[in-house]
């Protein structure tokens, strides 16, 4: 299985949980420890190893927070 | 390290003014992604509309024209008349397209202006705050229709695709929607096949494109997709109504 690596504009990011909904392996979750500067708690990933570089979550993401890399 | 996915070429670095989980940012993408995949950005002229995408203006990496109220497809003509070389489209709502504008867009496709014309379908009109549109649901709450679309008073809601698709200048419509990553693949090969009957001088080509107003519908970004797809799919069934490769 591919490798991949997901990087998040975080300050574009709206919070809307889209790429939480669509990723296959469950890896996002939005960062409530963290606020940017709209003031929402932008998305990370929890578990890069488990990254499988489908891109699911930057297709989805209406921000265009998202860039996906293949390791 | 090869990058699968970033941030479309086609796209200012200015950031969406759309509410959280709005998929107009997602049908920009569709956009942009496609211009550029057919390496026609440069060419391009867009025309925005007036409703929530009316600051299009500012995201589109190519020249755009703003138009007045549901007046994209009378613009985009003009544009297409005097430069027949470029890639012209409107990036337009249902208010301003199944509305004010049906008028524009009816007889430009009977004209079979050689424009593209994306229609952005949510079923309210989302920036004057969720009023009832042409295309509301029949018992959809909205700010205007507070106990729901009344059939005997308002009638049905219009199916756009449908109807232009009975004209014979248009020669490319399908309805698409992005609630998943498959359904968005499919809506931009369907923006790009709408492009490429622009680019192959076929005649006028239009994209609906059933979208989310969380905000509106008073729904989370997530509730809103499930709700597009238990509500809007059944009445505005997706797929193909006109081809221009297929003889439809």
């Amino acid at each position: 299985m591919a490798k991949g690596k997901v990087t998040f504009n975080d300050d574009a990011c709206k919070g809307c949980e889209l790429c939480v909904a669509v990723c296959p392996v469950k890896i996002i979750e939005l960062n409530k420890e963290k606020i940017n500067s709209k003031g929402y708690s932008p998305a990370h990933v929890t578990d890069q190893e488990k990254c499988i570089a489908c891109a699911n979550c930057a297709i989805m993401c209406p921000d265009s927070v998202i860039t996906v890399e293949r390791l | 390290m090869t990058i699968v996915y970033e941030k479309s070429k086609g796209l200012t670095d200015v950031p969406f003014h759309y509410c959280p989980g709005c998929t107009h940012g997602v049908i920009h993408k569709l956009v942009a992604e496609s211009l550029v995949e057919l390496g026609v950005l440069d060419d391009a002229i867009g025309v925005a509309p007036v409703g929530c995408s009316v600051l299009a203006y500012k995201y589109f990496n190519c020249d755009m024209q703003e138009a007045a109220h549901g007046r994209a497809p009378a613009v985009a003509t003009g544009i297409k008349r005097v430069h027949p070389d470029k890639v012209v489209f409107s990036y337009q709502g249902d208010g301003d397209l199944a509305s004010i504008g049906t008028a524009e867009v009816v007889h430009a496709a009977h004209r079979g202006e050689k424009i593209t014309t994306i229609f952005v379908n949510n079923a309210i009109y989302g920036m004057t705050g969720g009023q009832m549109a042409p295309t509301t649901l029949v018992g959809q709450k909205t700010t205007t229709s507070p106990f729901g679309r009344d059939e005997a008073h308002c009638g049905k809601p219009i199916r756009i695709s449908e109807m232009l698709a009975t004209i014979d200048g248009a020669k490319f419509i399908e309805r698409v929607t992005v609630d998943t990553p498959a359904n968005i693949r499919k809506a931009k090969k369907a923006i790009k096949r709408a492009f490429e009957c622009q680019i192959k001088g076929e005649g006028f080509a239009l994209v609906e494109v059933l979208s989310t107003c969380p905000t509106n519908w008073g729904l989370t970004p997530l509730k809103a997709l499930e709700w597009l797809r238990d509500n809007m799919i059944p009445y505005y069934p997706l797929g193909n109504f006109r081809d221009f490769g297929e003889g439809k």
